[in-house]
């Protein structure tokens, strides 16, 4: 009798433990500020991209390189999402270097609005970026509300961020 | 310029290596953190482009002056307790901390009542079976 209570504990346990992802790291950035910075963009490194630009607006920013395979998988949903208008979609370039950059968007397409170059990954570090790809959705107030790590799919664009977005943006 | 900055970086990177000190506080600190990219291997072991770039993160703000507590308070406030390789006690590491304690308690406790039930059950010699092996043993 005992020991099939602490069999089916076992079970229960693993049956719990094992399905978790320990690869998702819950970001302690949920409901902070997003951090300050200021980058030259991409395409025209003279001119620069401060997320303080984005203010009143609820946005996504979306964490990419072109060393990155997982990047290049999650493109045309980015490019789907970029599209439905549902919000601004601005690319956080990091640790890339624009020879290697700018051939891949012409290779693959360009869906961002515009895209800030983090070349050595510095803010990426404050962002607490550990695995490209990875998607952060901002409220008007600057504020992250959300952070998806790894591939965006179809299926967490409309079940996660849609309505979230929807939400922020009907709200104050 | 540009040369005349590299090189300045360059000298600065190696004045700043050259300090055995600082090289380990900066070691012992990164021994203390989990490589996010890599997830079994402290920042001081592991290669991985952001290790590499959270060594240096490391040995920039020791070298400017501040304190172990306050590096360790940069790094998880951007990649949470998860990046502790020895995580601070709070509610959700509570089960991680107390768990160990709790299956060895429990494992007395069962081992305990394992025992007990063993001498219970241990056949009892009547006087007339005494008796009969007495006899036999004669």
């Amino acid at each position: 009798m005992w020991t099939l209570g602490i069999f089916a504990g076992l079970v229960l346990l693993l049956a719990v433990g094992l399905r978790l992802n320990p690869r998702e790291v819950p970001s302690p950035l949920i409901g902070k500020p997003a951090p300050g910075f200021e980058l030259p963009l991409l395409m025209e490194p003279d001119k620069r991209f401060s997320e303080k630009n984005m203010l009143g607006k609820v946005w996504i920013m979306n964490v990419w390189a072109s060393w990155c395979p997982p990047c290049l998988i999650e493109h045309p949903v980015v490019t789907q999402l970029s599209r439905s208008g549902m919000a601004p979609v601005v690319g956080l370039n990091y640790k890339d270097t624009r020879d290697d950059a700018l051939p891949w968007l012409k290779r693959n397409g360009d869906p961002y609005q515009l895209i800030a170059f983090d070349g050595n990954g510095r803010i990426g570090i404050d962002y607490g970026v550990y695995g490209v790809p990875e998607t952060y959705v901002i409220d008007r107030q600057g504020v992250i509300r959300y952070k998806h790590i790894g591939p965006l799919t179809a299926d967490v664009v409309k079940n996660e961020m849609e309505p979230l977005v929807r939400k922020l943006n009907a709200g104050s | 310029m540009r040369a005349a900055s590299l090189v300045l970086l360059l000298w600065a990177g190696v004045a700043l290596a050259q300090d055995p000190a600082l090289e380990r506080r900066v070691t012992n600190l990164a021994h203390e953190m989990r490589c996010l990219v890599c997830q079994n291997q402290t920042i001081a072991e592991s290669n991985a482009p952001l290790a590499v770039d959270l060594r240096n993160q490391i040995r920039e703000q020791l070298a400017a002056g501040k304190s172990e507590r306050d590096v360790v308070d940069f790094m998880v406030a951007r990649y949470g307790d998860f990046v502790l390789y020895r995580p601070p006690l709070n509610g959700t590491t509570l089960l991680l901390w107390t768990g160990p304690f709790v299956f060895l308690i429990a494992g007395f406790y069962f081992l305990l009542r394992f025992l007990r039930r063993r001498q219970v059950s241990a056949p009892r010699l009547s006087a007339d079976d005494r008796a009969r092996a007495a006899k036999l043993l004669e």
